[in-house]
């Protein structure tokens, strides 16, 4: 897994509360076998009107708009556990996504593939939200190892939870699977007692 | 203090506990299909790691299957491509896999339970959200993402912090006409689509004690709509009748053992939860949704209440509904039955004793979908098949079909679909279609009268 600690970046604003997985990516993209590629199918039936046309009212179509931090309504993630989602915003490019409130099952697959899902006050995420509209060029501003997040023109310092152990992981890009194989000891004892 | 059901399962399950950080969850069963597997099997092989314990794992291929002709080769690439990797790949590993044309192959949460895999106190994991279904058994049973498939084969083990508790209380007795699916829908519709999200749910109360296991099977499937990573209720005879004699269920002295700690699992008197919720029976009605995520439901007869907020004002632009209005008497074309939510026997009953002697209407297509091989022929064997044929309805194979519109059963654009599945996402069952979350019965209904009906 790529590390995550510092990021200064444009932000593409998702005023929209509730996005599922299925909109990050739609059932029929998921015949794949591998997980490249999912990007150019992301939220792809709100980027394009039919099969080729685009529509230019959805904000990955506005040329103004650009960055690797996506700012997101509430309940970002909800509903399917599909990974999919996680490979597909990470394969557009996003490396943050900043929202009120992140569904579970989503938060840990971004966790799991570098993406940093950052959890501010519905306050602040209005605010960021109403700043990006009118100004596509403002700067966010993220410190992991400082758990904050910054919007200068905003006069915003928020600063925000994540478990010490997904941190530790993001920072120095340790995937959970190496964790756990270096657990093997304790698990084979445990299974002892069970089986 | 007392224990819930819930601290009871978890807390047999700790492998270890991570120093300000997460637990390690043994998991007891890991079901796996074939869209969200192939991945984490190229993680394994990419570390060059081995799986952990095969006999703890088994398969099925269910979401990205064909519903006709299943005996032929798949038509579209990439589907068979899918499942030709799912086969090969057990094959290889030497996992339990249940495909196509195997008579026990069909939806996994409908496949596992019917099998007896799915038993009580157990920790099981899934690469699909719907897990929660066997959460019915007082299991705790939650979807994954790939990366913890990989995981869980390579260690059979989850890292997780420990959820917080809620239980919902519902008391009384149900109206009428009024079933499981109405009761999750109208909890959801109550508390909201992320009011569970951090907490695993237990249900409790007369309701779900006076349920059939299909019927808190769909109840508990739902749990993950409103944002909990898994819902429960406790083991009782109910339980223990539904499981005994299955395939896969413990027979002789070892079913006597199980049986015995089996009864130990509900929540203490005094155990406490994180959050609690009350609601009454006789206030639930026949439900059906309006808008684009489950939790905006209200009865059939109600008339759309007014949008809170711009998300609700979108999901009403493309449902192309208007606040105030009412859904009877509404057009419909598209009837699916089907789904881990309402494939199971008992739904298929309710939807014959329904339609017999009566015919679809001219307008609607009407869509049967059987969970798993063993429905369809249970189907075939109680004599269904030809009340469903005469009414005009179309009988599929087993499979995940148009819940998801992953092949090519989809509901096509612009068109309403009255659904027994659990998700009325934008476009879950195709692009621009619009999908109207309900029971069998008033699925049925509709199917009859080519509208949406009073069922009085
Ligand atoms: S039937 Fe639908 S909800 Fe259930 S597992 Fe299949 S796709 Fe998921």
């Amino acid at each position: 897994m790529e590390k995550f600690t510092k990021l200064q970046s444009q932000a593409v604003p998702l005023p929209i509360s509730d996005v599922d997985t299925d909109q990050i990516i739609p059932a029929r993209f998921l015949k794949a076998t591998n997980k490249i590629g999912f990007g150019s199918n992301l939220f792809r039936d709100w980027r394009y009107l039919n099969d080729t046309e685009t529509n230019s009212d959805f904000v990955l179509n506005n040329p103004k708009y650009t960055g690797s931090i996506l700012v997101a309504g509430a309940n970002f993630g909800c509903g399917s556990s599909r990974e999919h989602a996680a490979w597909a915003i990470a394969d557009y490019g996003f490396k943050v996504v900043i929202s009120s409130f992140f569904a579970d099952i989503f938060k840990g697959n971004a966790l799991n593939n570098g993406i940093l899902p950052i959890q501010i006050s519905q306050n602040h995420l209005n605010a960021i939200l109403e700043r990006l509209e009118g100004h596509p060029e403002t700067i966010i501003e993220v410190d992991l190892e400082a758990q904050k997040c910054t919007v200068d023109v905003l006069n915003i310092e928020c600063s925000f939870e994540i478990d010490p152990y997904k941190k530790y992981c993001l920072i120095n890009g340790f995937d959970d699977i190496d964790f756990l194989l270096s657990k093997k000891a304790e698990i084979s004892a445990f299974e002892k007692n069970i089986d | 203090m007392g224990k819930t059901l819930f601290d009871k399962v978890w807390d047999t399950h700790i492998v270890d506990t991570v120093p300000e950080g997460p637990q390690i969850l043994y998991i007891d069963k890991h079901l796996i299909h074939e869209v969200t597997s192939p991945q984490a099997f190229a993680e394994l092989e990419e570390k060059g790691i081995d799986m952990a314990r095969t006999d703890k794992t088994v398969a099925t291929a269910d979401h990205n299957v064909p519903t006709i002709n299943q005996h032929l080769t798949i038509k579209d690439a990439l589907s068979r491509k899918q499942v030709d990797t799912l086969t090969k790949n057990c094959e290889k590993f030497g996992v339990t896999l249940y495909g196509l044309g195997h008579p026990y192959q069909g939806i996994v949460h409908v496949m596992s339970p019917e099998l007896g895999i799915t038993q009580p106190g157990m920790t099981m994991v899934c690469g699909d959200s719907h897990t929660s279904t066997h959460g019915a058994f007082g299991t705790i049973a939650f979807g994954i993402g790939t990366s913890q498939v990989a995981q869980v084969f390579a260690s059979q083990c989850v890292l997780m912090n420990k959820p917080q508790t809620m239980r919902i209380t519902v008391n009384g007795k149900l109206n009428p006409n009024v079933g499981p699916k109405d009761v999750i829908l109208y909890v959801i519709a109550q508390l909201g689509t992320n009011s569970g999200t951090g907490y695993f749910v237990e249900y409790a109360g007369d309701v779900f004690e006076d349920m059939s296991m299909e019927g808190r099977m769909t109840v508990c499937n739902m749990s993950i709509e409103m944002g909990a990573r898994g819902g429960m209720i406790a083991p009782d005879q109910t339980t223990f009748s539904y499981v005994k004699n299955r395939e896969f269920a413990p027979k002789g002295e070892a079913w006597d053992k199980k049986l015995t700690y089996w009864k130990t699992l509900h929540s203490d008197k005094d155990a406490i939860f994180d959050k609690e919720h009350h609601f009454n029976a006789a206030d639930i009605a026949p439900m059906i949704t309006y808008g684009t995520n489950p939790g905006m439901g209200m009865a059939l007869d109600a008339q759309i209440p007014t949008a809170k907020n711009e998300t609700e004002i979108k999901a009403l632009q493309y449902m192309g509904f208007k606040e105030g209005e009412e859904l009877l008497g509404k057009r419909i074309n598209y009837v699916f039955i089907g789904s881990c939510t309402n494939s199971r026997i008992e739904d298929f009953r309710t939807v014959a004793s329904y339609i017999k002697g009566k015919r679809k209407a001219a307008n609607v297509n009407a869509l049967i979908v059987p969970g798993s091989q063993q429905v369809a022929a249970q189907i075939q064997k109680e004599g269904l098949t030809q009340i469903f044929e005469e009414a005009g309805f179309e009988i599929r194979q087993s499979g995940c079909s148009a819940c998801l519109g992953m092949n090519e059963d989809k509901i096509p654009a612009n068109e309403y679909c009255v659904s027994t599945s659990n998700r009325n996402f934008e476009g879950r069952q195709g692009p621009g279609s619009r999908t109207l979350l309900a029971s069998p019965l008033i699925a049925a209904m509709t199917a009859v009268e080519g509208k949406i009906t009073s069922l009085t």
